[in-house]
């Protein structure tokens, strides 16, 4: 076992399937020799060489295009897009070509490509460097969404992605690449190396798609969250003394119907939590997911904790980022309804 | 000082619209055998000029004249003779399905009346392994690869002949076993994917070559100029084709900036370029076995204009004459490329009227059979869809079926 960043984690799991499997290539904008601007691809090039390591000119739509053609040959590219906020020129190719090959085809083609990207806020980014767009994703049949949460979870997940014979996006919260931010951006950081979950096997080993976690068990309330968030409701149900059971959603699309149907069913209570703005959000999709199972064990109203719907700010980032205190007022406000 | 000029918006005419003359003055020619075939290895730089002119092989007699006639060697009567059925089916198949969507039997279809050169010959030489992008207008890919007409028919009629069982919409098919990528329908998506394929095939170590396709109203797209991009900085085996056949439904050439010839677009890439007589089956031959043999052996991506004329519809959802003239396919200058192979072949003593006619019959029973046979399983009339299954379309959305969906099919009761 070693701690190890989020960065590092994902560094590694990308290290494991590049020396296992020959068809894995990883390329984006400064990802060869730079080894990406988070620093997620750094020694990649050295060690795998620069047919499967290289940097793509600044052009997303080509990065995706390119790594569809990649796929469909029969390589397993796994690409970087270098903010989430970036990729609407790949929208394109994500949408109607990478989610659609494998149906429109009737299976005669597929895309087993991985687009990674690093999402959400918390770093002063301001508009164009902290929106989480993963709803955008969601809703597009063929596509699989995976937003890890923690250093153990980012390696075994991309491990899985990269072995999935689906398209997949991958959301790394760039607030969590180097500790466990709860939100309280007033406190010292804490590092990935305090944390438990910063424990990393060493290795191949894989956090299977499509499956959630109950990342604290708890009688009250459940909390479904993910990304960044987990570590705020965390933070927030403690803060406040409230027996929360936090669902840690960890792959968005296909979603884990079971687990979260289960624990609502217990605890018959809900606060959905997410970065991203609000209206139209994955928290819509997960409230319908729970209104529809679960109606009948609901003992309040579900509510939902989001972005405001305006576009990310930059000197107002801590009123906008939805942190401890308004995750707490929910947990309060679902308790008392 | 006063200004005397104003800026003024500048919206492209054609040079004819309905009741005018049809001119192609604006579409530069050369003769035949004026333009030479360079080295497979040419550097970029000395293409430039090609990018203007127009390669040539057959004259105004039928006779193949010039180096790129020479490039292509002695072909066999064989060869020439396949293109000539080929071309001649796939007119035959366009005209059937074009009759069935009339008929009610079938939605959409997108003829490619007058380009069959184009398909027909680069086809020809392609190898086993080698990858088409197509575009919905490139019936001649398939039937030149030996795509049977059934299942061609198949996904027209949304019957189970259909190998993609009725998930895509016609005349947009797949074949891997026949190099033909799946057609998107979203206009120069293939075009950068192509580029990715080819580099993949580098990657490998192989040397199989992927053939992008496009048309002249597509190379506006982004992926067109990221496909050109891509192909520059990592030169991985691929052609770039594209096939100009004047119109892209009703906008005219110059609409997507065809007051330059699109051969020219590759010279600010570094790429190299070719415009071509796409009507020329000699000339598609020469110029496919050109550009394939240089990407196979590492000398790095080509551009080709192919020049053509769309003789028929955009698709069956438009009727030309409503903007442009009606005479304008007559007066194109570069003549039908099933005329003109027939000649040729009569010129060579390879061929005559008699065969040509036997030929003919042939390819309509063969069409004929083919479609009364895809026709018994069922077409799309009435308008009700056709008969593919309908478990269908939750199948193959993902490798596996995911719960939710899962759920949403037994709901339905499918």
């Amino acid at each position: 076992m070693a701690r190890m960043t989020m960065i590092e984690a994902i560094r590694d799991a990308m290290d494991v399937k590049m020396t296992q499997d020959r068809r894995v290539v990883v390329f984006g904008e400064d990802v060869g020799y730079f080894g990406g601007v988070f620093r997620c691809t750094q020694g990649l090039q050295a060690k795998h060489g620069k047919e499967r390591c290289f940097d793509a000119p600044i052009n997303e739509g080509g990065i995706v295009g390119a790594a569809v053609g990649m796929a469909t040959y029969g390589l397993r590219p796994c690409v970087e897009i270098q903010f989430a906020d970036y990729v609407f020129p790949a929208y394109d190719q994500i949408t109607q070509e990478a989610a659609r090959i494998r149906f429109r085809s009737n299976q005669d083609f597929t895309c087993p490509l991985v687009i990674r990207m690093p999402t959400g806020g918390g770093i002063f980014g301001g508009q164009c460097h902290s929106q989480s767009p993963e709803a955008c994703f969601t809703h597009v049949a063929g596509l699989k969404v995976v937003i890890p949460s923690n250093p153990y979870d980012a390696k075994g997940l991309l491990i899985a992605a990269i072995e999935d014979d689906d398209p997949v996006i991958f959301l790394e919260p760039k607030r969590l690449y180097n500790g466990p931010f709860d939100g309280h951006h007033e406190r010292k950081i804490v590092p990935w190396a305090q944390h438990e979950l910063g424990e990393v096997p060493e290795g191949h080993y894989t956090v299977p798609l499509g499956k959630a976690i109950v990342r604290r068990p708890g009688a009250d309330v459940t909390v479904l969250v993910y990304g960044t968030m987990v570590h705020v409701a965390q933070a927030a149900a403690e803060e406040i003394g409230i027996d929360a059971e936090i669902i840690d959603i960890r792959t968005l699309l296909p979603l884990d119907l079971d687990t979260i149907e289960r624990s609502v069913a217990k605890t018959g209570r809900c606060v959905i939590v997410h970065e991203a703005t609000q209206t139209s959000g994955f928290g819509a999709e997960l409230l319908s997911v729970v209104q529809e199972a679960c109606f009948y064990h609901l003992e309040a109203p579900i509510i939902r904790v989001a972005g405001y719907d305006a576009p990310y700010p930059y000197a107002q980032e801590w009123a906008y980022f939805p942190g401890p205190d308004r995750v707490g007022r929910a947990l309060r406000d679902v308790m008392e309804g | 000082m006063t200004q005397t000029r104003r800026p003024r918006l500048h919206v492209p005419e054609p040079p004819a619209r309905p009741g005018q003359t049809p001119s192609f003055a604006h579409v530069p020619l050369s003769p035949a055998g004026a333009v030479a075939c360079p080295p497979v290895d040419v550097s970029p730089e000395d293409t430039k000029d090609f990018a203007s002119r127009l390669i040539r092989v057959l004259d105004d007699e039928g006779r193949a004249v010039g180096s790129w006639a020479d490039f292509l060697g002695a072909s066999e009567g064989d060869v020439l003779r396949r293109g000539l059925r080929d071309m001649m089916t796939t007119r035959f198949l366009d005209q059937r399905m074009l009759l069935a969507h009339r008929q009610g039997k079938t939605t959409n279809y997108a003829a490619s009346t007058g380009e069959e050169a184009i398909t027909c010959g680069f086809q020809r030489m392609l190898s086993p392994g080698d990858m088409n992008f197509p575009t919905y207008r490139q019936s001649g890919l398939l039937v030149s690869a030996g795509f049977p007409l059934t299942n061609f028919m198949g996904l027209q009629f949304g019957n189970d002949l259909d190998p993609l069982e009725g998930k895509n919409l016609p005349p947009m098919h797949s074949s891997k076993a026949h190099g033909f990528f799946t057609v998107s329908g979203n206009l120069a998506t293939q075009y950068v994917q192509a580029v990715g394929w080819a580099m993949a095939s580098a990657i490998d170590g192989n040397d199989r070559v992927a053939a992008a396709w496009i048309g002249d109203g597509a190379t506006a797209e982004g992926d067109f100029h990221s496909a050109l991009l891509y192909a520059s900085v990592y030169r991985p085996p691929v052609v770039l084709n594209i096939t100009n056949n004047q119109w892209a439904i009703s906008s005219f050439v110059g609409i997507a900036g065809g007051h330059v010839p699109f051969a020219t677009r590759a010279h600010g890439y570094g790429l190299a370029s070719l415009r071509v007589d796409g009507n020329d089956f000699l000339a598609v031959l020469a110029v496919s076995k050109w550009a394939i043999a240089r990407a196979r052996q590492g000398y790095g991506p080509v551009l080709i204009e192919w020049v053509t004329y769309r003789a028929a519809a955009h698709s069956t959802s438009d009727d030309p004459s409503v903007y442009r003239p009606k005479e304008e396919a007559a007066a194109w200058p570069l003549g039908d490329p099933i005329e003109r192979l027939k000649r040729h072949l009569i010129a060579a003593g390879e061929w005559s009227e008699e065969r040509h006619e036997q030929a003919r019959v042939e390819i309509e029973e063969e069409v004929l059979s083919a479609q009364k046979e895809a026709e018994s399983r069922g077409t799309m009339i009435g308008g009700g869809g056709g008969t593919a299954p309908l478990s269908a379309m939750f199948e193959g959305v993902y490798k596996e079926m995911p719960e939710h969906l899962r759920r949403q099919r037994q709901k339905a009761g499918i």
